[in-house]
């Protein structure tokens, strides 16, 4: 190997890039920029302001942030539904008013003070609501209107009251409770701004009305259709900042025990640059309570930071104006391109130098030399079947196949011209298998593990393994469930091809190259899945062994056939028994004579197999050229190969017109005859099999005579 | 679609609505309102409104194009109290004047380059844009809330200049009126505006340079704003930046607004500014007589423009198929 080799080898193979794509798939990457800035800015002004983190100091600027936060978390339920709420401001202000008025002046009890200023603030959300959600105005203008509606209101009551308010003697326990006590060193605002978020949390993620305000957020007109009351919805995300925003005026009110011109002021382009920056998306859907509180402690801390520090008027609205800017246009831009950069860094393929191979070519000595010998057989279903990756036949002689459909079709022996719907599954049915009982077991692309009963009866088995501990990503789901085969004791051996790609995507898989194929076991007693093996290059075809004790299975992009020991000294173990093929192997099956079919969905070349030793000629090709011009596997030459139980090739058979059989992923030895599937074919096909045992099939060397 | 071409005098659209309230409240006021009708009034309506007329034909280009341009009173204020500083300072006439202009220009090219290019909603660039220009001309440039015109200086004398008994603010109101009018009406990238306003998707289908007008747009905004901001402070002798946090970002919508011009885009013209600079004008002089507080004439004048918004909304109903999601 090459000191070039060698080192594309440890650059590809070893250093784990593709990590970057794995982790970009999740949700929660969203969090992560906002939960850096969040870091970032408590350690910054916390080292440069003495005392920050004293627990004085802590306990009052968390009294405010418990506040602001409250406002936060209203306007996020709003942005979620798609709008916007720029009178948080006034309603917090007005909410105040109402507080401390009902307080002071009419001099009530708590509770009525604080109805009052609920009162004030659903009837102000309820406003905007109805303006939005039933008049369909736009929510930025509406709400900046009403806001200055608001403010202006404020401003005429704190002039013509203001007086009395300061000049009342009113007082009360538990207004003073809630303005400065705390329960356990955590101060009221703090501990009703948990609560909230809390219950606002679990309303969004896991209630009705919560649901229905991410669905109206995320697609209006899909919501619609899909029957969900947009407009109630609307109106009532807005009724509930509202809600929110006075909650929050009523807690300031408890705890300045006034209202004054500053009141709020400047309050909506805080909260909306904390909801913004927090990570919440402009238009609705996607966003968390999680993401405004952080949005509100940034914020919170930067604007009281900068004041503590002692920078002039205006900084703060320059700093608010900057962090406002940049947090928009990366929303924009990282909703935009998200699933572009995921594209670009998600293939990630690694080294491999395939080994030199035995010759296919036709009259050549070798084992594995094409001919024509399934270039004509008998078609079954010719142009009517689309995709019979896998074909079966039962005790009665019927021919079983999948379709991409998402059906069983069953063909009516002798001459297998009628057909009809066996069962419909959905997903891509792919390999098949009978058990004891009769039951049809299906690996179905896409899904998992089906069972259908004898009376069609559809039932899943398994649709996830454990899932492992060092896995980035969620490897539990069953992505490619590819082939199966049954043991005598009833467990389902089965194969799940790759973790990293969904089975659409086989041929990125094999661009990729990445060992992430896997053998598991489903136990019928238990109704258990676990991994066996893991890290094989496409793990595809399963067959068992004759006696019952072993199965071989195939790796498809290794070509390499490797056998698995269920008993015996070396149980639990895999040794390859076939490499370096010259073809892709796809299902193993059993021959009557003792020995086992494969089939080889397509044959090496050249040039592949010299592009797996160039991964960042493949990286290269993924990114910057469109999919019908890469270089993949050669899937238009096929064949079906004999190999006997030490992995000797016996003989191979090809089609080289191309017409009947290129690509082959099935076939399967039933009285005397051969039956031939391709995935990307159109037909079955019967070859008679010359001196083949007439009375042999597959039920009968599973499961003996019928019981 | 309104098929009637013709002058229908029997049409009623939002403007010949408006028209006729500011008639009936001019005539009202005229008899009712001692000091009303006498021309001194009249001028110092018409003066009064030249500068927010000014903005509003800024702000109107915008609107037309489908935008909102929050920043335009920002821009007015702290530009010219960058330019009053500078001048203050003792740097040449020319320099100053190039720097500034160079700076509100960039800005226009930032609003507009981040709506175009970014494609973050106009309304979100322009609020940060604005808290941005304010907060650093304030805490970085100049020291003082207010900045005065420096003695002898051009505008102070600006301030004072009449022609034919009308202050020359007026006449230079009327000349962008009628240049903005030109552009929208004859230019070829003025027709554009209204073709980008209507459907934007279907004007870059067309193959109109639609990105690149955007940027043009937020960028004469920001010029008008400027040059409404230099005759403010030639009227005041000074540039007050707390004009900035005042309410005359919703006079210039209302103005836009009231006189027609839907929110939606396409739609309204220089003549619509007018009518709703107008009405505004009149309204306000007439607040200002009674002797209305100003917290009052807040509330009246929000309410007001909240009716007109409902009015838009009513008239100019959203469309689903050229509505975007997220276009709030």
């Amino acid at each position: 190997m090459s000191f070039r080799e060698r080192l594309q080898a440890w650059r590809y193979n070893l250093i784990p890039d593709h990590l970057v794509g794995e982790i970009l798939t999740k949700r929660w990457t969203d969090n992560a920029i906002p939960f850096l800035v969040l870091v970032a800015t408590v350690a910054a002004f916390g080292t440069s302001i003495p005392g920050f983190f004293k627990p004085f100091s802590l306990q009052e600027s968390t009294r405010q942030l418990g506040e602001f936060s409250i406002v936060v978390t209203g306007l996020t339920v709003v942005m979620l539904g798609g709008g916007i709420d720029l009178s948080v401001g006034s309603i917090f202000a007005l909410a105040t008013f109402a507080a401390v008025s009902g307080f002071f002046i009419f001099e009530l009890p708590v509770w009525a003070a604080f109805l009052m200023a609920i009162g004030t603030g659903i009837a102000f959300g309820a406003l905007n609501g109805y303006l939005i959600g039933f008049r369909r105005l736009r929510a930025f203008l509406t709400t900046l209107v009403t806001f200055i509606i608001g403010r202006a209101v404020f401003d005429i009551l704190v002039v013509n009251y203001g007086a009395a308010i300061q000049t009342s003697s009113a007082s009360s326990d538990v207004w003073d409770f809630i303005g400065d006590g705390s329960i356990y060193r955590i101060s009221i605002p703090v501990l009703t701004a948990l609560a909230l978020a809390i219950i606002t949390h679990i309303a969004l993620t896991r209630s009705r009305p919560g649901w229905h305000v991410l669905a109206v957020g995320g697609s209006r007109r899909s919501a619609h259709n899909a029957g969900i009351k947009v407009k109630q919805t609307v109106f009532m995300t807005y009724v509930y900042s509202g809600f929110c925003a006075s909650l929050a005026g009523f807690l300031i009110a408890c705890r300045l025990s006034g209202a004054g011109p500053g009141t709020g002021l400047n309050m909506e382009i805080l909260a909306l640059t904390a909801a913004v920056v927090g990570g919440n998306s402009l238009g609705g859907g996607r966003g968390s309570v999680v993401k405004g509180l952080m949005g509100a402690i940034i914020v919170l801390v930067m604007n009281n930071g900068l004041i503590r520090l002692g920078y002039g008027t205006g900084t703060n609205q320059m700093v608010i104006g900057l962090m406002l800017a940049i947090a928009v246009i990366i929303d924009i831009r990282w909703l935009k391109n998200r699933h572009k950069v995921l594209n670009e860094v998600y293939v990630a393929p690694v080294y491999l130098k395939m080994g030199e191979t035995q010759s296919a070519v036709p009259g050549s000595a070798s084992p594995y030399a094409l001919n024509n010998a399934i270039s004509k057989t008998d078609y079954i279903g010719l142009g009517a079947l689309e995709g019979p990756e896998d074909v079966i036949l039962d005790r009665d002689d019927h021919l079983y196949c999948g379709t991409r459909h998402g059906e069983i079709i069953r063909y009516f022996a002798p001459d297998y011209s009628r057909s009809e719907v066996f069962a419909h599954i959905g997903g891509f049915p792919l390999g098949l298998a009978f058990d004891r009982d009769g039951n049809l077991i299906s690996c179905v692309g896409a899904m998992g593990l089906y069972s259908i009963s004898p009376d069609r009866e559809v039932k899943r088995l398994s649709a996830e393994t454990r899932r492992s501990w060092t896995s980035v990503q969620d490897d539990a789901r069953l992505r490619d469930p590819n082939d199966l085969d049954i043991a005598p004791d009833g467990r389902i051996y089965f194969t799940d091809s790759t973790k990293r790609y969904d089975a659409h995507d086989w041929a990125l898989d094999s661009i990729e190259n990445r060992a992430t194929g896997r053998l598991l076991v489903y136990d019928p007693k238990t109704g258990e899945t676990k991994t066996l093996l893991d890290g094989y290059r496409y793990m595809n075809g399963v067959c068992m062994a004759h006696d019952g004790k072993s199965l071989f299975f195939a790796e498809s992009w290794a070509c390499r056939v490797h056998r698995y020991w269920l008993e015996g000294p070396k149980a639990g173990t895999a040794e390859c028994v076939i490499k370096d093929m010259p073809g892709y192997p796809d299902n193993i099956n059993r021959a009557s004579d003792g020995t086992y079919w494969m089939a080889w969905l397509g044959m090496r070349t050249p040039s592949f197999d010299l592009s797996l030793r160039h991964p960042g000629f493949r990286k290269r090709m993924t990114r910057r050229l469109p999919q019908d011009d890469w270089l993949f596997p050669n899937i238009n030459t096929g064949g079906v190969v004999k190999f006997d139980e030490t992995g000797r090739i016996i003989g191979t058979l090809g089609d080289l017109t191309g017409q009947s059989h290129p690509m082959v992923t099935s076939m399967r030895e039933h009285k005397g005859h051969l039956f031939i599937g391709g995935i990307l074919n159109n037909r079955v096909g019967r070859l008679r099999l010359e001196g083949a045992d007439e009375g042999w099939t597959g039920p009968l060397s599973y499961w003996g005579e019928r019981a | 679609m309104d098929t009637k071409k013709g002058f229908d005098l029997f049409i009623l659209n939002q403007e010949r609505i408006v028209l006729a309230i500011t008639a009936v409240i001019f005539v009202v006021a005229s008899f009712g309102l001692p000091g009303f009708l006498t021309p001194d009034n009249l001028v110092a309506v018409v003066r009064s409104v030249s500068v927010l007329g000014i903005l509003a034909l800024g702000m109107a280009v915008v609107i037309i194009g489908r935008g909102i341009d929050l920043s335009a009173v920002a821009v007015m204020a702290m530009s010219v109290a960058w330019y009053l500083q500078m001048l203050n300072a003792g740097w040449s006439e020319a320099g100053a004047l190039a720097l500034v202009l160079s700076g509100v220009i960039l800005i226009g090219l930032v609003n507009g380059f981040l709506v175009a290019y970014a494609e973050v909603p106009a309304i979100f660039v322009t609020l940060a844009s604005a808290s941005f220009v304010f907060g650093y001309v304030r805490s970085q440039i100049i020291t003082a809330d207010a900045v005065p015109v420096p003695n002898g200086h051009w505008l102070q004398s600006l301030g004072a200049v009449q022609f034919l008994d009308v202050p020359v603010e007026v006449f230079i109101f009327a000349t962008f009126a009628l240049i903005v009018f030109l552009f929208l009406r004859f230019t070829k990238w003025g027709r554009y505006v209204y073709f980008a306003g209507d459907n934007p998707v279907a004007a870059r289908n067309a193959g109109m340079p639609v990105r690149p007008m955007l940027v043009l747009r937020y960028t004469i905004s920001a010029i008008l704003s400027f040059i409404a901001g230099l005759l403010t402070a030639a009227s005041l002798h000074s540039m007050n930046t707390r004009v900035v946090n005042s309410t005359l970002f919703y006079d210039i919508v209302l103005v836009a607004v009231i006189g027609g011009i839907g929110l939606s885009g396409g739609k309204g013209g220089v003549r619509n500014v007018l009518i709703g600079a107008a009405l505004t004008g009149i309204l306000l002089n007439t607040m200002t007589i009674i002797d209305i507080p100003l917290i009052y004439q807040n509330l009246i004048k929000s309410t007001i423009l909240l009716a007109a918004i409902i009015i838009d909304g009513v008239l100019n109903p959203r469309d689903e198929q050229t509505a975007q999601q997220g276009d709030i």
